[in-house]
């Protein structure tokens, strides 16, 4: 793809229209964390960073974006971790962090309207001061709501409330060509026509840019409880999750974690987890409006663990409980970060009867290639989180090491049924693995789609197909 | 050994409602939930058990649905329970408090260990542990850190002073209260909650204590006046910083210190 450098006169004409404070030229003036994501070792300065302020602005950039051919990556907070917010070919990066009003809350709709930079612990904490709920739960509380929607991260509570897809009612986007619309709305149903709303949704800022989002809302459910089951062994604690499924009760999210990363998060937190006396664990979370419909389900849930060999089942039923394991569970990823030189993941999704079979596959690759892996996940929706760790490996032997670790689980992933990423997207590290995963018809198209929403391919080029 | 525990039912939220016109906390239809600080009380005597060998009574002072944090006593470990429950207990302030619950661990046998919570959160005012050893006429050490030593006769322990660390040995029988952090309470176990579902809890009312004169028990042997109950006021108290980013990082290192926390 060949596109124009930018030049002074693009830079006036940007400067004119969002003013000087708000435009960052070049390296000298654009902060090195504009050049790369959270995760991934890829490393690209935009030309030119705009902080943009509303819709209007984002539809004249692209318009002149369009017809001076040159490419525009949109941005939130930069939490993402497969390199989808950087910008691979250069051009203009649109910064919206400062877009981030909250603008209505519709209590006869059940819905809330938000800019794209408004963060997801500011939807929870605005939504539940009015015993709502935004029912999405990705762990990084600091991403951006537009971001989120890019990428459609579903976090803990998927197994019960689905992922952010399901919460996303109507946005208001801007095509490649500067145009403005609105798609989807206040509606609970819709049957007009394809859904443009959920191609947006999960494209990773290819195909329009969001500049509005109007969201799902659910009544607050008024208690939860969580459930802190210890088991003998991984095996025994994952091959657990599909019975409790099979048992027609739901949890809110189902997580499996492990002794060695409880352990390093204790560490790491220099807190006491309240039991890590076995190899590993099952955490259940249930909601509901009262302490005895809580119990209700649980107690079933409660039996079916035990009979399955775990050792015994905690209840965790205060804030102070909760905050002791749920603290721990959220620094799981910084606590493992902290053991290692660096790390790559691995974000695959599995049915989730197959999920025993693969963290154990995993598991195995350590000692088969010789390399440090650790995981934690959300067992219930079959997402695994799974960390390969450099530690004290050469660059080029970390790269090598790299690539066949996650060519062989992306292997078993599809041999399970599973998809390459389950909620952190393809953006440009996973491209490689989409295309083995989808196949020739199957990444035609989505070039296709591509295409007809941007036909000079302006948008976030580089990522996802 | 004989451990008796002392723990309370409290509301289950701070963010209660209080009566304009009586002082009173408005508690009806308000979740309610352990004393968290009693957590570690128990903790530290199911440790103690585990390690030394002991039985455990948890004691309790309330109306009866204060039934339920010892339920949940012994989904951690207590192996006995005893609610003090009397209309006449009512409106106790510290020193009727801590009399009714004397009165209610002669009842329930002599232990060589009483334990409990540094204080309540929604009382505050952490006497009742070491007014209770008065009473029962046993010498006690307040807000201990951690337990050394556990003998025959006596128990070695570091209690939290003001300024200083001090290791302490006191003998038997004797009461502690614990600070949060002595231990990492458990979590309750849903084993122990089926194998303990029918396990009795002990009433005790006032007709079953040595001391029966109704004087000594709940408003009549309260002398505290309240005069006024409110929430407190939130502490908005905050400072704004410009400068540098230089600046501001060496005036946030200096703030931090200052306050100790780094």
């Amino acid at each position: 793809m060949e596109y124009k450098r930018i030049n002074q006169n693009d830079v006036k004409f940007l400067v004119s229209l969002c003013g000087s404070e708000r435009v960052y030229v070049g390296e000298s003036e654009i902060n090195e964390d504009f050049s790369h994501d959270e995760l991934g070792g890829i490393h690209q300065y935009p030309e030119v960073m705009i902080e943009i302020m509303s819709t209007e602005e984002v539809s004249s950039i692209m318009k002149y974006a369009y017809e001076q051919n040159i490419p525009v990556t949109p941005r939130g907070q930069g939490t993402g971790l497969v390199g989808a917010a950087v910008a691979m070919y250069g051009g203009i990066m649109l910064n919206f962090c400062k877009m981030n009003q909250i603008l209505e809350l519709d209590e006869e709709n059940l819905t809330l309207t938000v800019e794209p930079g408004v963060l997801l612990m500011e939807i929870s904490k605005y939504v539940e001061e009015h015993d709502l709920f935004y029912p999405p739960d990705p762990g990084e509380k600091s991403a951006t709501i537009a971001g989120n929607i890019n990428t459609n991260a579903g976090g803990m509570r998927a197994v019960k409330y689905g992922v952010t897809r399901d919460y996303v009612r109507g946005l208001e986007v801007v095509l490649p060509n500067g145009e403005i619309m609105e798609i989807g709305g206040k509606v609970v149903k819709n049957s007009s026509g394809y859904s443009l709303k959920d191609l947006i949704v999960g494209s990773e800022g290819t195909l329009a840019i969001v500049t509005k989002a109007i969201l799902r809302l659910l009544p607050l459910p008024k208690k939860a409880i969580s459930l802190l089951v210890p088991f003998p062994s991984l095996e025994m604690a994952i091959e657990t999750v599909p019975k409790i499924i099979k048992s027609k009760v739901i949890p809110t999210a189902i997580e499996y974690m492990v002794r060695d990363v409880i352990l390093a998060s204790e560490e790491f937190l220099g807190m006491t987890f309240p039991d890590s006396s076995a190899d590993a664990y099952l955490l259940l979370t249930f909601d509901g409006n009262s302490t005895e419909e809580i119990e209700l389900a649980y107690d079933r849930v409660a039996h079916i663990c035990l009979e399955a060999g775990a050792l015994d089942v905690l209840i965790s039923n205060t804030q102070e409980r909760q905050d002791s394991i749920w603290k721990a569970r959220g620094a799981f990823l910084e606590a493992i970060k902290a053991t290692t030189t660096e790390m790559d993941e691995c974000d695959v999704v599995v049915p989730r009867n197959r999920i025993a079979e693969f963290v154990k596959f995993a598991d195995e690759l350590q000692e088969r290639c010789n390399v440090r892996i650790k995981g934690f996940g959300h067992a219930g929706d079959g997402n695994l989180h799974i960390y390969v760790l450099r530690d004290e490996m050469e660059a080029d032997a970390w790269k090598a090491k790299l690539e066949e670790v996650f060519e062989l689980m992306y292997a078993k992933s599809r041999e399970l049924g599973g998809k390459v990423s389950g909620e952190h997207g393809i953006g440009y590290a996973k491209k490689p693995y989409l295309k083995e995963s989808k196949g020739g018809a199957g990444m035609e198209l989505l070039k296709n789609i591509k295409l007809a929403f941007d036909p000079k391919s302006l948008l976030n080029p580089g990522k996802v197909c | 050994m004989e451990i008796t525990v002392c723990i309370k039912q409290v509301p289950g939220t701070s963010e209660v409602e209080v009566d304009e016109k009586t002082g009173v906390l408005k508690r009806d239809g308000i979740d309610s939930k352990m004393n968290p600080y009693d957590l570690y009380a128990i903790e530290t005597a199911v440790q103690l058990k585990e390690a030394h060998g002991a039985h455990i009574t948890a004691i309790s002072m309330g109306p009866p649905q204060a039934a339920e944090v010892i339920k949940e006593a012994f989904m951690m470990g207590v192996d006995e329970g005893a609610l003090l429950t009397d209309r006449k207990f009512a409106g106790s302030d510290v020193l009727a408090t801590s009399y009714t619950l004397a009165q209610g661990v002669k009842k329930t046998g002599n232990p060589d260990l009483v334990i409990c919570g540094k204080m309540t959160t929604d009382g505050d005012t952490a006497q009742v542990g070491p007014e209770m050893a008065e009473f029962l006429g046993i010498p006690h050490i307040a807000n201990v850190l951690r337990i050394l030593e556990v003998g025959e006769k006596s128990i070695i322990v570091e209690m939290d002073m003001p300024s200083t660390i001090e290791v302490a040995e006191i003998a038997f029988p004797c009461l502690i209260t614990v600070e949060k952090g002595i231990f990492q309470p458990r979590l309750p176990s849903f084993k122990l909650k089926m194998a303990t579902k029918d396990k009795k809890i002990t009433f005790y009312s006032l007709q079953d204590f040595d001391d029966t004169d109704e004087k000594n028990y709940g408003l009549n042997g309260s002398p505290t006046q309240v005069k006024r109950i409110f929430p407190p006021e939130g502490n908005l108290d905050h400072e704004i910083w410009g400068g540098s980013n230089a600046e501001l990082s060496e005036q946030l290192f200096g703030k931090l210190k200052e306050l100790k926390f780094v």
